[in-house]
């Protein structure tokens, strides 16, 4: 059998491709090793009924994959925790048919103009791998907006004083405000800062034959029982009204093949355990920042910079516990951000200068609350006040918090490659992440942390406590949290640029010696930028589909 | 302390004495105040059994359906659990039954399940866990702290998770902190996310 375009991976950036390519009448096979619990595939309009408000499916039982059991993936801070210093459980952004966008509380945010040009804009960095894009952000402003109105985003055009240019306002208008940002936006407002309704992908009004949110609260790292949310659900749901798609789930691509100088299509193991081979014009990888740059190397593929250059949000998280009952269960995850530790300031070039760093740079800063119960319970100890501690709740109903995605430096040394032991339950090799944080962003988020902190004081904290995940020597709270990256946000392992040496990859995703071999995720990123990928993402997918036709 | 007529084992995996000895420990890391009840009133202890023999069901009870569970409209279908794939029964054998030398099971090595770290955990503290006072009872918990943390962790799940899951009876635990639990499809206004 052989198709125009095979896709592996079925998130928001194989999704997008599938839908541009299926609208132009290519025939398109999205592979996805994970299961579907998104759509009814006998109706693609509706949603399987298989997700709930369920804390225990979702949250301690791995409902959306991967079950660290069968697809574990191994951890080291650097080579001299030996082979692994971890095994099981690392950034496990979904595995199911949808990917990441089943479980993102869906921040769809915008990258601005400085983001793609940081080298010629602020220079280089010792030990990183600053680059410029091989594209500027004018360059991907007509897909940003298509990206918007094809998932559906409310959000309100010029309420963030620093917003990257626009062409076109928000689809919709932003949902209700949580209760506790409103009160975290006046006093973020007070101090100076600039929050703004957070561009979200879940309707405020139906959309796109998707109903409104009806803010049942179980958002971020559950899937939505309604389809509110529309990354990539509207995509899919497209590309397999096409008729020209086919989705095969619980399907794993164990293999790219080639003749040498082109792609000549896929190998992959079905449900059934056989060992089976599609043959395509062209492939798309779109298995994300881990299991793309793994599936290239499963493949045999040999440029020096694959599963290089991993980078993850390093994200300062900042709490406080308030006298008010703050009743964060209700609504979106979170309604408010704002984009002032991003910009460069007096203050915060003079951190950098202190701490030897030429520039410093935050990220975006989400203001939310916290809502499982179960959580809440495993952060209490064991014993007679366990049910005081619930009823009052210090750790969620009278908690607030900030979330700065800080910007992460590209380092060669931060990688993905295949760990020479552990395997998952097929037999093949797992990713095993070598990671740790640059001095910058620790910098960055002791200089930033403390002055998140007085804003929750201003909005009445008793307490504040800031940490960072990852955690390491020198950050703020260290200690608390693991050395393992908690953000989802990763990027960059299969880095775009012009020149051949120093990315993998061209401007449109497609490999410098292979042009019919195409990445459309987050693997392409060259900077991390203080945003989540998303959009990004999905708006380069796009761009790589317009290469294609 | 008695048990009551609400505690006794349903029989899914444990056996009496083990429900026992586990219904007491629980109790010891959520114990019932003047305010409001603890583990054993919950039924946390069916939680544990029914996940020790989710493979005693078909499908087995590892993921309960959706989208509702009818307690805010809607169908009851939480009361449904979903069929696993291959794959998923692989996983969940191995993290619930161990790897027992099967060799499709031991691609990582050899894996302790749930059953045998309860069965043993549960064993070391005491035949006559019981009996003894509840400063003893503690005690015996902190001299296991591996086999304690694993039990607090289910203990949470158990009291505060779906009751579908054999835990939370009667709402126990949502009721005891005021929270709603799965609202689909109700959710909240517009005007209960932002007002106070």
């Amino acid at each position: 059998m052989s198709v125009d375009a095979v896709v592996v991976g079925s998130g928001p950036a194989g999704s997008t491709v599938a839908e541009a390519l299926t609208r132009a009448g290519w025939t398109v096979v999205i592979f996805e090793k994970g299961r579907n619990h998104l759509l009814d595939l006998s109706d693609p309009t509706k949603p399987a009924r298989d997700f709930s408000n369920d804390e225990i499916k979702f949250l301690c039982r791995h409902f959306l994959g991967p079950d660290p059991i069968v697809e574990p993936r191994t951890f080291r801070s650097s080579p001299e925790d030996g082979e692994r210093s971890h095994t099981g459980e690392v950034n496990s952004i979904p595995s199911t048919v949808g990917g990441g966008g089943t479980h993102a509380d869906g921040k769809v945010p915008r990258l601005r103009e400085e983001d793609f040009k940081l080298l010629s804009l602020y220079g280089p960095q010792r030990d990183a791998s600053v680059a410029d894009w091989p594209l500027a952000y004018e360059e991907l402003e007509p897909f940003y907006t298509e990206a918007e109105m094809a998932i559906g985003v409310a959000g309100q055009a010029g309420a963030n004083p620093f917003e990257s240019f626009r062409s076109a306002p928000y689809p919709m208008p932003p949902g209700p405000p949580m209760f506790g940002a409103t009160l975290s936006a006046k006093a973020a407002e007070a101090l100076g800062y600039h929050p703004y309704p957070a561009p979200t992908a879940a309707n405020s009004v139906p959309y796109g034959g998707r109903p409104a949110c009806n803010n049942c609260g179980f958002c971020a790292f559950f899937g939505c029982p309604i389809h509110a949310k529309g990354d990539p659900v509207a995509l899919l749901m497209a590309a397999m009204a096409s008729g020209n798609a086919k989705l095969m789930p619980e399907t794993f691509v164990s293999k790219i093949l080639t003749n040498g100088r082109r792609a000549t299509g896929v190998e992959f193991i079905g449900p059934d355990g056989t060992k089976r081979s599609m043959e395509a014009r062209y492939v798309v990888l779109a298995a994300g920042a881990i299991e793309t740059p793994r599936l290239l190397l499963l493949s045999g593929f040999d440029h020096p910079l694959i599963g290089r250059n991993l980078m993850v949000h390093f994200q300062t998280i900042v709490v406080g516990s308030f006298p008010m009952r703050l009743h964060s269960e209700r609504g979106r995850a979170v309604t408010h951000v704002h984009d002032d530790h991003i910009l460069m300031d007096r203050d915060s070039r003079a951190a950098a200068r202190e701490a030897g760093l030429p520039w410093i740079r935050g990220g975006m800063v989400e203001h939310s609350g916290t809502s499982l119960p179960i959580a809440e319970a495993k952060t209490y100890p064991w014993g007679p006040d366990h049910k005081v501690q619930m009823r009052e709740s210090p750790l969620r109903d009278h908690l607030w918090a900030f979330t700065m995605q800080g910007e992460d430096l590209a380092q060669p040394t931060n990688m993905v490659d295949l760990d020479p032991q552990v395997r998952d339950a097929r037999g093949f090799p797992v990713a095993r992440i070598t990671y740790k944080p640059h001095a910058h962003e620790v910098v960055a988020s002791c200089h930033h942390g403390p002055r998140l902190a007085e804003v929750l004081k201003l909005m009445g904290a008793h307490w504040t406590l800031v940490t960072t995940t990852p955690s390491c020597k020198g950050a703020l709270g260290a200690g608390i949290l693991s050395p393992i990256p908690q953000s989802r946000h990763v990027m960059g392992t299969v880095r775009m640029g012009e020149n051949p040496s120093a990315s993998v990859v061209d401007s449109f995703g497609r490999f410098h010696d292979m042009d019919n071999l195409v990445v459309a995720d987050s693997s392409v990123f060259v900077t991390s930028a203080g945003y989540g990928p998303t959009l990004t993402l999905v708006a380069l997918a796009s761009r790589a589909a317009a290469g294609l036709r | 302390m008695d048990l009551g007529k609400d505690a006794q084992t349903m029989g899914y995996w444990l056996t009496e004495q083990e429900y026992r000895t586990l219904s007491y420990a629980l109790e010891r890391l959520i114990p019932a105040d003047e305010q409001t009840p603890g583990a054993i009133q919950a039924g946390v202890a069916d939680y544990v059994d029914m996940l020790l023999g989710a493979f005693c069901f078909d499908p087995p009870r590892i993921w309960a359906k959706g989208p509702t569970s009818g307690r805010y409209g809607g169908q009851p279908a939480f009361g449904e659990f979903h069929e696993l794939s291959a794959l998923d029964e692989l996983a969940w054998r191995i993290r619930i039954e161990g790897s027992k030398g099967i060799p499709e099971r031991e691609f990582n090595g050899a894996v302790t399940g749930l059953q045998e770290s309860y069965r043993q955990g549960l064993a070391a503290l005491g035949d006559d866990f019981c009996e003894i006072d509840a400063q003893a009872q503690d005690e015996r918990l902190r001299a296991h702290p591996e086999f304690t943390a694993l039990l607090y962790e289910h203990a949470c799940e158990g009291m505060y998770g779906a009751p579908e899951y054999g835990g939370n009876k009667d709402l126990i635990g949502w009721r005891s902190i005021g929270f709603a639990g799965d609202v689909q499809p109700r959710g909240w206004s517009d005007n209960e996310v932002t007002s106070r």
